[in-house]
């Protein structure tokens, strides 16, 4: 179990630098659920079951394939990937890879407790602290849903629908 | 089963979140930034299940199921404002479309 943490845990780190690399934004995208998937079985062998299915389901299943539809309705094609070599010169890299090297460092010298993870805890635990300590948690996530969904509706009008004047 | 040491799940989550703020540094294009935000809310949510792994409690996965409610609405409304901006200035660089009137 700990090879495949650590197999994956690589696999996670990898595909990240290759979202943040790339050029071409459909590329990017399927790295991005290689991450997410790599993601899901480091939940896994964390010994969190639920979350592993939620993430594969909601982040990778939902999320992503929003994105992805988005994407392609931007349809930015080979001008844009040209834009971004032009944007992304080696320069650039320089200071924010020395900014976050110190950020990581210091995150990395935080870490003090090397006490392994102990068992699974499974669906049924998650589920009832869910009704039980988080359930207000749970209503103010579902009204946070709902106001994402009148925003986006609301957002999403393109106003040659909305108004009758001329664009 | 072999156990993982908490320190080393919290090291993933280090690198998963720097990785992601180095994108949101350098990128110009506001699809890459709102990836590199989603990498960034992985790293958080690994961090969470791993700090709930150690003290074997569901509180680590609850948290990481309100990251992924979180992220769903930030994604739905950052993408409809997306394609609004797009709409408007056929532009989808976030230095181009930095002024907030019109």
């Amino acid at each position: 179990m700990s090879e495949l943490f650590y197999v994956s845990a690589a696999v996670a780190a990898i595909s990240g630098i290759l979202v943040v690399t790339q050029v071409n934004a459909m590329r990017a995208l399927i790295n991005l659920v290689v991450l997410l998937l790599a993601v899901a079985t480091v939940f896994f062998t964390l010994g969190a079951p639920f979350v592993a299915a939620l993430q594969i389901i909601i982040y990778a299943g939902a999320i992503m394939v929003l994105f992805v539809f988005v994407v392609m309705i931007l349809n930015l094609g080979g001008r844009a990937e040209e834009q971004e070599r032009t944007w992304l010169g080696s320069v650039l890299w320089v200071v924010p890879v020395i900014l976050a090297g110190v950020l990581l460092v210091l995150f990395i010298y935080s870490t003090r407790s090397p006490a392994p993870a102990a068992a699974v805890v499974g669906p049924k635990v998650v589920g009832a602290s869910l009704f039980t300590t988080y359930l207000i948690g749970v209503e103010l996530a579902s009204i946070l849903l709902l106001a994402a969904l009148v925003a986006a509706f609301h957002f999403g009008f393109l106003p040659s629908r909305l108004e009758k004047s001329d664009e | 089963m072999n156990s993982i040491p908490t320190d080393h799940a919290l090291i993933l989550a280090a690198v998963l979140f720097v990785i992601g703020a180095l994108g949101v540094m350098v990128r110009r294009n506001i699809v890459f930034v709102l990836m590199s935000i989603e990498i960034m809310l992985n790293g958080a949510a690994i961090a969470f299940v791993a700090a709930g792994a150690r003290w074997n409690q569901p509180d680590g996965q609850v948290l990481v199921i309100f990251i992924l409610v979180t992220a769903a609405s930030e994604v739905a409304v950052a993408l409809a404002l997306l394609l609004r901006i797009y709409h408007l200035w056929k532009n989808v660089d976030a230095d181009e479309v930095s002024l907030l009137k019109g």
